[in-house]
């Protein structure tokens, strides 16, 4: 009785989860649909660019810097060792233009922005306001998610520029400042090593980690469960499946942006 | 009805300073024949748990029907469902002789414009203040002017006895009373066709019980207006409407037997013959007391 139980449970595990990913999918879809055919309403959008973007921007400033300064902490003693401490600005900046400065911003967005996202539509479902828009004849979709989510598009880029200027001169300011590193061979290397591709890719990228955060976190808050308790797990999940998917659009995007690069330019290709 | 609904009336103007003349002018809505609203063979499940089976109702123009039945017996799922916020499993919804389940999304969109809702909580936008509330109706359907726009609000505000002073301030600032009339409000500024209650006065005192009640009758007066009350309460069932329909919680019925177990008068539910309905009317616990600790000792062991 215990093994048809189980093959049962799992079938059902595997419809449910079918069934969510199609509906998530259908809200992704709506929501284009909606952004493309008809702007958000001006009231509805300037609140969401300042939740997103103004109020961000501090704490992704700050994050910034101390991964910039960490960076060059980390690994000032192993480039000493090889005599190549002058080339430490041009991995931190490397390293900081093309992940971590996108991922940084991605992940402050989703643990600042997108959680808040989830936690109030929640709210707005759980007390029935959602149902409320939809009896009055606005749709939900195109009231509550479209702004949102042009608001983590238009300003994501903004954030990662942010986030990329700081921990670059986080970076610099620790290893000239502090580990003495001569501030001429810093920047000769740091121009060597990062191009333009560099800097545009990390942007690309954060166009796709703003939308993820703000589909995701919109279809939480969407499809909350009833009470505190749901709006609570919806705020966290939401959370928890923006950075994971953050991470996993991460590494594909960073693929595809490599093949580009090797087909664009094969002879850098083969230099590096 | 009509005579204790003006003796009502009268009182709530003097409690509210409602220009009673413009009340009392308002005459009663004539009901027509043809349904407005149709309901036709209506079955409703949530992950495979029926709620709603083989629902039929007919609600000629004009008409106010009570809703009646225990917690969780779909009340509200049927009251969604008539404005397109629950899809059925199974049957259809007809409003105006169009199948609300056969239109796009713009369609209904614009057929939902023709009624007004008023949620158990109200259901007031939290981010916008009371006035803002009460326009959105009017900024999404509606070509007024900002001025115009304020004038409707301030007519429905003072319509449900509410001062201009609440204009600018949040619900939260608001008593329950007072957010069930801003809903109240919002619901009518579109002078909809059909109105629906999800239980318009649970939670309040009994006078502002009564003051709902007495703000759906006037609204019944002064509006024509067809409207769908779901309620608990048997004073409101007694005092507003025209027919009472009481349905009853699936879990404890036999697969043949019909869900909804009362359909006529409200005078009616008082020499009802059903057990069931008779019980419900004089809020008894009779048996079910036992049942609920026959389940609960049943689950511990």
């Amino acid at each position: 009785m215990a093994v048809p139980n189980a093959i049962a449970d799992l079938g059902g595990f595997v419809i449910d989860a079918v069934a969510a990913v199609g509906d998530a999918a259908l809200f992704a879809w709506r929501t284009c649909w909606w952004m493309l055919t008809r702007l958000p309403r001006r009231e509805t959008i300037f609140p969401n660019l300042y939740q997103v973007g103004v109020l961000s921007l501090p704490v992704v400033a700050l994050t910034g810097t101390f991964i910039g300064m960490t960076l060059a902490v980390q690994m000032f003693f192993q480039f000493r060792e090889m005599g190549l401490e002058t080339r430490l600005g041009g991995v931190i900046n490397m390293s900081l233009v093309r992940e971590l400065g996108p991922v940084l911003a991605a992940t402050m967005l989703a643990g600042r922005v997108g959680s808040a996202m989830a936690a109030e539509l929640g709210t707005m479902r759980v007390t029935e306001q959602i149902d409320a828009l939809s009896a009055m004849g606005a749709n939900p979709i195109h009231y509550l998610v479209v702004p949102r989510l042009l608001a983590c598009l238009l300003l994501i880029p903004t954030l990662t520029v942010m986030a990329d200027f700081m921990g670059v001169a986080g970076g610099y300011f620790y290893s000239v400042a502090v580990l003495g590193i001569d501030k001429h061979h810093y920047w000769i290397n740091s121009q060597q090593y990062v191009g333009s591709y560099d800097f545009l890719s990390g942007l690309f990228k954060s166009l796709f980690f703003g939308a993820t955060i703000a589909l995701v976190s919109c279809y939480r808050g969407f499809h909350c469960d009833p009470g505190a308790e749901g709006v609570g797990r919806a705020a966290t999940e939401s959370f928890v499946i923006s950075f994971v998917m953050i991470l996993i659009l991460d590494l594909f995007l960073g693929i595809g942006i490599n093949s580009v690069y090797y087909v664009l330019w094969p002879e850098g290709a083969k230099l590096l | 009805m009509t005579g204790v609904a003006s003796g009502g009336l009268v009182s709530l103007a003097s409690y509210l300073q409602f220009p009673v003349a413009v009340m009392q002018s308002a005459a009663p809505v004539p009901e027509s024949d043809s349904p407005l609203v149709e309901v036709r063979g209506l079955h409703v499940s949530f992950d495979r748990q029926a709620v709603l089976r083989d629902i039929n109702l007919a609600i000629p123009r004009g008409q106010t029907v009570a809703v009646i039945g225990e917690s969780g017996c779909g009340k509200t799922v049927l009251l969604k469902t008539l404005i397109g916020l629950v899809r059925p499993t199974q049957g259809e919804v007809w409003f105006d002789e169009r199948n609300l389940q056969a239109l796009d999304e713009q369609e209904l969109t614009a057929q939902r414009a023709r009624f007004g809702f008023v949620f158990q909580t109200a259901a007031l936008f939290d981010s916008l203040t009371v006035g803002q509330n009460v326009a959105f109706p009017l900024l999404q359907h509606s070509e007024a002017t900002p001025d115009e726009r304020q004038q409707s609000v301030l007519a429905r505000l003072a319509e449900v006895g509410l001062p201009d002073s609440v204009l600018n301030k949040k619900p939260a600032e608001l008593s329950g009373g007072m957010r069930k009339r801003v809903g109240l409000a919002r619901a009518l500024v579109m002078s909809p066709e059909v109105m629906l209650y999800d239980e318009p006065t649970t939670g309040l005192d009994p006078i502002m019980g009564d003051i709902i009640n007495e703000l759906i009758l006037r609204t019944r007066r002064s509006h024509p207006v067809t409207s769908v009350i779901v309620t608990h309460d048997m004073l409101t069932a007694h005092k507003v409407a025209d027919r009472v329909v009481m349905i009853y919680p699936l879990s404890r019925l036999r697969d043949d037997e019909p869900q909804v177990i009362y359909d006529g008068p409200p005078e009616g539910l008082d020499h009802c013959e059903d057990r069931r309905v008779a019980q419900f009317v004089r809020g008894e616990a009779g048996d079910r007391l036992m049942e609920l600790r026959e389940e609960i000792d049943g689950r511990v062991s």
